[in-house]
């Protein structure tokens, strides 16, 4: 039993705080203050980016193509998509390995479904929506096993990783390479936008964060909220804006033998899921508990938030997001075959997630990070395969990325907590 | 000056764990507006009497009353309807999330499941300055950024933030420094002086004698005494939880038995 007769000193001076000023002056200071701090968001891997476009922008003759942009983002769009899915699993600390089959179970089934005369041929609209919906039957079934019987994610998913393939391979080896000739199905990756589609797309996509900007002042007015620093919104609306505009710009640019060429739907899915993940990661009750989950179970737990749905539903997502992926990917070559999925993706994916900082141990993450780590590792492969470069490289490459990634976000992650952040 | 008529009021509380028994015939009570330590050595039974309140395990017998009345507590969320919210000792927070996501967690403020960010932000502050937590610099800062004091301030903050009308805190300052132990003890004076009960359960009589109102000593699952802080010494407290004789179980009596 202590008795202990220290008198305890009055409460500790407040520490100083260092005062962010206002207006552009803030932008900097809180800049600085960011980058002393390790606090980089996602400023590595967008300089990243830029880094590897110039340097094959002067070593590959092809890449710097407007056609090959085109390509780049049909070619990334897949592979963004599951990412997307993966982002939700790792923040969870969960993984999941079965998204690769899940999404070749999804373009399965749309072939499938669309095949004329198979007797059950349906719209190739609906066959999408089918496929989808199974692959998130398959997150939920797999979903369910984790969060209610507690088996380990990593297993359950291994598990059916092996059920998937195996299931595809019953199916394609009896069947051979079955042909998607829906033009629905098919658009997925290759319809091209007109120009001016193509302008109005990129229009409504940059009002979006203006108007999320208006809406949080427009909720917090009459409050003692903080303003917005509205130099820095201003600095990100025109980035944003500079993006998507250049994009569709670059898209409507291409010419392929004469016939003009434009932004890709494939590529305007994945904004749109971009946008819609993110709204749900970071304005919702269910985004909140999903973060929460990661960060602490057992906190999120006390607190009231039922663990096991979250789960549930987040490997849903990862079902849902693989399906339509594989969708696009079988859109891109117009055909299921036994050598689906296409080389690494299940790696492409979850390296294109880690790679946009999200942590493998839950909690830690952003949507847009798949988005970003996607796009740098289509860049990459895309301009190697320009650079006639052989598949092997190209692995090694992409590992050396990942590696450098994590092994910077470690580094930062010391960092910050060294400065107490 | 806290009022007489108990917020809170147990009765001849027992509970066993197979052949074990935790407790046996506590009375146990606090008042509104007064800090009511439970201490005790360990194995004592303050947390299986605590948990018994928290709707966590139910006892095998006795009665609660709370505000005057006969309730049943069949779970964490039945406390929790009645006003009666618990600090775990290993504080249940998020350290990836900011301390407005936390105080919120779980109770977000949401219209169709959109969150109300500047809401729960304007209601975190507020709360924050009520009960004079000045320390914590931007409540947009992650809690894995805070002091140990700090977070233990976040989760009492969280705790009073519901209307609650009775605070529990087990050890909230079992891990803290000299300075952070202060702030905390400061943090639960003020919330009985804003007619709250609380009933804290500390090993540290320092603490427990800069704090409490009240002390009810528990010794092998019986309470063998409750004693005004005023008019005790440390040395009274620890002879009754070492070798304390159990009090008689049908009333609390309210000057300390020699
Ligand atoms: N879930 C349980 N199952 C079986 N026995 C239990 C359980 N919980 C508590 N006990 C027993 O009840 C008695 C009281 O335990 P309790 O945890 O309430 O003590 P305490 O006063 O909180 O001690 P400490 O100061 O160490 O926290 C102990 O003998 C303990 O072994
Ligand atoms: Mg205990």
């Amino acid at each position: 039993m202590t008795t202990a007769d220290v008198v305890g000193p009055g409460a500790a001076p407040p520490p100083v705080e260092e005062e962010l000023a206002t207006g552009l002056a803030g932008v900097w200071q809180r800049a600085w203050l960011n980058l002393r701090t390790g606090n980089l968001g996602p400023l590595p891997i967008i300089v990243g980016e830029v880094v590897v476009v110039i340097l094959f922008g002067f070593t590959a003759t092809n890449f710097f193509t407007a056609v090959n942009f085109v390509n780049l983002i049909t070619q990334t769009a897949g592979t963004a998509m599951l990412a997307f899915g993966v982002v939700f699993v790792l923040l969870l600390g969960e993984i999941d390995l079965s998204i690769g089959y899940v999404a070749g179970i999804g373009a399965l089934i749309v072939a499938e479904l669309q095949l004329p005369g198979s007797g059950h041929q349906v719209p190739g609209i609906l066959a999408m929506v089918i496929a989808v919906a199974a692959c998130a039957g398959i997150g939920l079934l797999q979903g369910s096993i984790i969060a209610f019987v507690g088996v380990p994610s990593f297993v359950v998913t291994l598990g059916g990783f092996l059920i998937w393939q195996g299931l595809i391979l019953n199916v394609l080896e009896q069947r051979g390479t079955i042909i998607i000739q829906d033009r629905w199905i098919n658009y997925t990756d290759s319809y091209l936008f007109s120009h001016a589609a193509g302008y109005l797309i990129a229009a409504i996509f940059t009002s979006l964060y203006p108007l999320s900007i208006l809406y949080k002042t427009l909720v917090a007015r009459g409050t003692t909220i903080a303003q917005q620093n509205w130099a820095a919104v201003g600095a990100k609306a025109a980035g944003i804006a500079v993006a998507a505009f250049g994009t569709v710009a670059i898209c409507n640019h291409g010419r392929v033998i004469s016939q003009l060429q434009g932004l890709p739907l494939a590529g305007v899915i994945v904004v749109l899921f971009f946008v819609l993940l993110t709204f749900l990661a970071k304005w919702t009750t269910f985004g909140r508990h999903v973060y929460a989950v990661g960060g602490n179970a057992e906190a999120a737990r006390r607190a009231g938030i039922s663990v096991p749905r979250i789960r549930v539903l987040v490997f849903m997502i990862s079902g849902a997001t693989a399906g339509i992926g594989g969708i696009i990917f079988a859109a891109q070559v117009n055909s299921v075959a036994l050598t689906f999925p296409p080389g690494n993706l299940l790696l492409n994916a979850i390296a294109s997630a880690v790679i946009g900082g999200v942590s493998l141990f839950g909690g830690r993450g952003e949507v847009r990070g798949a988005l970003l780590g996607a796009l740098l590792i289509g860049t990459l492969q895309n301009g190697l395969n320009t650079l006639s470069i052989s598949n092997g490289w190209i692995y090694i490459v992409t590992g050396g990325v990942l590696l450098f990634a994590v092994t910077l976000d470690t580094f930062v992650v010391r960092l910050q907590k060294r400065s107490g952040r | 000056m806290a009022n007489d008529t108990p917020l809170l009021e147990l009765r001849d509380i027992s509970k066993s764990f197979g052949s074990v028994q935790a407790l046996v015939d506590v009375d146990f009570e606090v008042r509104p507006g007064e800090v009511m330590a439970l201490v005790g050595d360990n194995g004592a039974g303050k947390s299986t009497l605590i948990k018994c309140i928290a709707g966590t395990h139910m006892a095998d017998g006795g009665r609660i009353l709370f505000e005057g009345h006969d309730v049943s507590i069949h779970g964490p969320k039945d406390a929790a309807r009645l006003g009666i919210e618990v600090v775990y000792q290993d504080l249940a927070l998020c350290d990836n999330l900011d301390v407005v996501q936390n105080m919120f967690l779980g109770r977000e403020v949401n219209k169709l499941q959109v969150l109300n960010e500047a809401a729960m932000e304007e209601k975190t502050s507020s709360t924050l300055s009520t009960l004079a937590v000045t320390t914590i610099r931007s409540v947009r800062q992650t809690v894995a950024t805070l002091s140990g004091g700090q977070r233990q301030s976040v989760a009492v903050a969280r705790a009073v933030m519901w209307n609650s009308k009775v605070v529990i805190l087990d050890e909230p300052t079992a891990a803290l420094g000299v300075a952070q132990t202060e702030q905390v003890l400061a943090l639960v004076r003020r919330l009985g002086e804003q007619g709250l009960g609380v009933v804290i359960i500390s090993h540290n009589l320092h603490d427990v004698f800069e704090t409490a109102d009240r002390i009810t000593v528990l010794r092998l699952g019986r309470n063998v005494g409750v004693y005004e802080r005023r008019t005790t010494s440390q040395q009274a407290v620890v002879e009754a939880i070492t070798a304390g004789r159990p009090i008689k179980v049908s009333g609390i009596p309210a000057e300390a038995p020699v």
